[in-house]
């Protein structure tokens, strides 16, 4: 039986190999263009048009126009990967039809690279780059020895120092593949050579034979292939992609989302085929268990545990689910993924299915995503035309189907009886737990539900062992987290990192600190039901627990950086809006408490708050949170909670001496002129939408108190600092 | 004895208006539906499918689902009326979708929101009455990398300014006369 299915396997990957072979994907130019609902928002659909435009002129036969994903830089997109053979891959940013023209006259044409427009400006001129791994766990040689090592040795083998880069990455997860502890893993681009180095000797052999002489050391060379070496070859000398380690995102803006080719190409399946050869589901359970995954939802319940549950339920008719309800405000991971590589997905949960025996499973999709769902469609029907879904798989007896439910905007349907009840075709309202869903979910049968990450995990645990995916997070909890970066950072996006990656290094090494050299205040995570993190705690290590202990969660990875600007109490009211109006109605601590707590927030941010309304908000908060029914209002008063925890002097300021701290409660706000800056340029008065200023040319202006709408525009606009805002 | 009377059988009456309220693509996809052991299931399947033709959610035609589906009306309703995507109402010919997700809020949605009113002259939730616009607030429309974004229908508009929301509007209105134009009327 297990030869079958990795003959059957086998004649897949040939299928696949000779499709993308007819493509050229090897041999030719390649232009990749991202195509996600943000790349698509940002303009990349006419971008690739100008593309075939331009190949169609040319007549060059040579090149090939390719589809990927969206990588999750997302204030940079459109991004376009100009791949040429032996040639490092150039990235560029913000792509328009007419840079679209530049980069192929220029660049594909005429070869040189369009330095303007390059995604990593440093980067462009370079014409090789050697990447240090400085993974967290790995505790050899110190990476900064390493550099010295590398520039002494190679000035002295007489490389250009311009044409190499050094660049030390956060982790490349090579680890398992090295035979000997106490050597270090680097990776030479564009020949993607990974090398374990255990000595100055190396050192000087690879600058010598390789960077000068441009041959590859073969003694030192790693012959496996890597799960990220793929990602760092094409986005190695991005500093945002770097720092990152690409798990559950491996494939995100590599493969062609719509082709199942390409995954199979990658090693896709391969998994699912080695599972179903081994034909023991309890060595997967057994394999997940070890690996320490947890639920990426945001409960953090081990996976392993779960499908557990799920197998030994003596009711053989069993079901599992796909949450893909992305309900939390900034968070866009799931989507992502479903956008950039929904075939991980699938591959994951028929290997969950396999394993907790179930031989129906559902996708439950927001609806708000809909090219996420079309991709999904599109996967489910190349998988059944591949013997990849349905009767027989791959020839291994093992039979299941999945098919797409659509949410309809309810956020509680997040959580998994509630989503139960909308799979029905019910209101997405919860139900008292226990009996957990593995005990009875739909329709009263076993159901195992995970997130879209969680699934996205599990071949790649299942191919490079739990022990690999284990080691690279922390001893309870193993492997990577996506999160969703966004707010007040320069670089946001989609930043995959280690569990116990610190929240700073998140923040400043990967998202570039706060835009306009403010400060930063916090930072929110876990969306609605988290809460906030202050400065003073940005080194804590991010996990599960760690974020649970400061009285905030994980969630589903929303990461919003707040900073000087941003009121704490401001903040609370608009998650505890969210939550009051998203609370469902089936219990009344969280249908009446939300609502009583958001009356108080709106209170205190209009200036009519009084000293016992923070008792009551804590008492009241307190009451929601044990007393409610599900999740969400339990979770509800988290952001009300941390805010008065380490925001209470913001919330005082309010109360007391009715002022808000971050001048953005507009009740509490006041604008004035003051005459001396003022030199009567006339610039608020032309700006003010309710022409409350009046001054001539050249005099002193003046606000009219009574009709001013508080919009700020004038304190914006004004170029001598004279309006003061208080 | 009383001879029995039947009561009029009006079944075929009922599923022929039934029919009638909806398009032939969406009754077929009930009856396909309708094969499933859970059935009833894919009542929200089915209203979204009435919805992305009709606009929005008409009583006849939750009616017409209640009967073809053979579920309660009151269910159908009940669904309806819980979740947010659903609207029973008819909308404007562009539907303006401002994100109120956190991200777009601290980079200044409300702002934006604000502005989309004082042009439009209109709340959130109304329609103007020329019948051209929308608004509306939605959920995380999961592009927070480009906040504050707005959607009008399908299409994203990322890194509003209040300042750019005239031009944005305006547009708008022209490719509505152009496209009346092209129609003739």
């Amino acid at each position: 039986m297990g030869k079958d299915i990795s003959s059957r396997y086998a004649a897949l990957c040939e299928t696949a190999q000779a499709a993308c072979d007819t493509l050229g994907l090897s041999s030719k130019i390649i232009i990749q263009v991202g195509s996600a609902t943000c790349e698509n928002a940002a303009g990349a659909t006419e971008v690739w048009k100008e593309f075939e435009r331009n190949i169609r002129t040319s007549g060059r036969e040579d090149i090939q126009l390719h589809h990927v994903g969206c990588t999750g830089r997302c204030s940079r997109e459109p991004i376009v990967g100009v791949l040429m053979p032996d040639k490092m891959p150039v990235l560029y940013q913000k792509v328009t039809r007419d840079i679209a023209h530049e980069i192929f006259t220029r660049h594909i044409q005429g070869g040189e690279v369009v330095a303007g427009a390059a995604l990593e400006k440093s980067a462009a001129p370079m014409q090789r780059q050697v990447i240090l791994c400085e993974a967290r766990h790995c505790g050899n040689t110190s990476c900064s020895d390493l550099g010295d090592w590398f520039r002494e040795e190679m000035e002295k083998a007489g490389v250009d120092e311009d044409a190499v880069a050094l660049t030390q990455a956060g982790g490349m997860g090579f680890c398992t593949m090295r035979k000997n502890t106490g050597t270090n893993c680097i990776l030479v681009r564009p020949e993607n050579v990974i090398y374990f180095i255990k000595d100055r000797a190396d050192v000087e052999r690879i600058a010598r034979e390789h960077l000068a002489g441009g041959r590859i050391v073969d003694s030192l060379r790693c012959k496996e292939e890597s799960i990220s070496v793929r990602f760092f070859d094409r986005y190695g000398d991005v500093a945002f992609f770097n720092q990152q380690n690409r798990i559950a995102l491996r494939n995100a803006g590599i493969v062609d989302p719509e082709s199942i080719h390409e995954y199979i190409r990658y090693h896709g399946f391969s998994a699912l085929a080695q599972a179903l050869a081994k034909g023991d589901p309890d060595w997967v359970i057994d394999e997940i268990t070890k690996s320490k995954l947890r639920g990426r939802g945001g409960g953090g319940y081990p996976t392993g545990l779960k499908w557990k549950a799920g197998r030994e339920n003596t009711e053989t008719t069993r079901y599992l689910i796909c949450n893909a309800d992305e309900g939390d405000p900034g968070a866009f991971m799931d989507r992502s993924m479903l956008e950039s590589d929904p075939f991980s997905v699938i591959e994951g949960m028929l290997i969950g299915g396999y394993a907790i025996g179930a031989s129906r499973g559902f996708f439950y999709v927001r609806a708000e995503y809909p090219l996420a769902i079309r991709r999904i469609e599109n996967a489910l029907a190349a998988c059944r035309e591949n013997g990849l879904l349905g009767d027989n798989i791959l020839g291994s007896g093992f039979s299941m189907d999945l098919e797409i439910r659509l949410g309809a905007g309810a956020f509680v349907c997040g959580e998994e009886t509630a989503l139960i009840h909308s799979i029905e075709g019910e209101r997405g309202q919860p139900r008292i737990r226990p009996p957990y869903p593995t005990d009875s979910g739909l329709w009263g049968k076993p159901t195992v539900i995970n997130n879209v990450e969680t699934f996205a995990n599990v071949p790649a645990i299942l191919v490079y062992g739990s022990d690999w995916f284990r080691t690279m997070g922390l001893e309870n909890s193993g492997g990577t987290k996506v999160f969703a970066l966004a707010g007040k950072v320069n670089h946001t996006g989609l930043v995959e990192v280690p569990m116990g990656t610190s929240l700073r290094q998140v923040v400043y090494n990967i998202g570039g600190g706060v835009p306009k050299k403010k400060t930063l205040k916090a930072v929110q995570t876990g969306g609605p039901a988290g809460g906030v993190i202050p400065e003073e705690f940005l080194d804590t290590p991010i996990d599960f627990d760690t974020l649970g202990k400061l009285g905030s969660i994980m969630g589903s990875g929303g990461m919003i950086v707040l900073d000087e600007d941003d009121c704490m109490v401001d903040v609370a009211k608009f998650f505890m809006a969210f939550c009051q109006d998203e609370s469902c109605g089936k219990c009344t601590p969280c249908r009446e408490g939300t609502k009583r707590m958001l009356e108080i927030l709106e209170r205190i941010t209009e200036g009519k708050g009084e000293p016992a309304d923070l008792e009551k908000l804590e008492r009241l908060a307190d009451l929601v949170k044990k007393s409610s029914l599900c999740g969400l209002g339990r979770a509800a008063p988290n952001p009300v909670l941390s805010t008065l925890k380490y925001f209470r002097h913001e919330y005082e300021a309010h109360v007391l001496e009715k002022k808000c701290p971050a001048h953005k409660c507009k009740a509490l706000v006041h604008y004035e002129i003051i005459p001396e800056k003022c030199v009567g340029c006339t610039m608020c008065a032309r700006n003010c939408p309710v022409g409350c200023i009046a001054g001539a040319r050249k005099e002193n202006h003046v606000i009219d108190q009574s009709r001013c709408i508080k919009c700020g525009r004038c304190f914006e606009v004004c170029r001598f600092d004279a309006v003061a805002r208080q | 004895m009383m001879p029995v009377t039947t009561a009029t059988n009006n079944r075929e009456e009922v599923r022929r208006r039934s029919i009638e309220a909806l398009t032939p693509e969406i009754v077929a996809y009930i009856e396909t539906c309708a094969q499933d052991a859970h059935a009833s299931s894919h009542l929200i399947g089915v209203l979204h499918k009435v919805q992305a033709h009709f606009g929005y959610l008409g009583r006849e035609q939750m009616d017409a689902v209640a009967q073809l589906l053979q579920v309660p009306a009151s269910k159908v309703t009940g669904v309806a009326t819980f979740y947010h995507f659903f609207r029973l109402e008819p909308r404007g010919r562009f539907v303006i979708n401002v994100c109120l997700g956190t991200a777009c809020y601290v980079k200044g949605a409300e702002r934006v929101a604000d502005r989309l009113c004082e042009e439009l002259g209109i709340h959130f939730g109304e329609t103007t009455r020329d019948g051209l616009f929308s608004l509306e607030g939605t959920r995380c429309l999961g592009t927070c990398g480009l906040a504050p974004v707005i959607m009008i229908e399908d299409r994203i508009f990322g890194d509003m300014t209040p300042d750019q929301v005239p031009a944005l509007l305006e547009k708008h209105v022209l490719q509505a006369q152009r496209e009346d134009r092209q129609n003739g009327d």
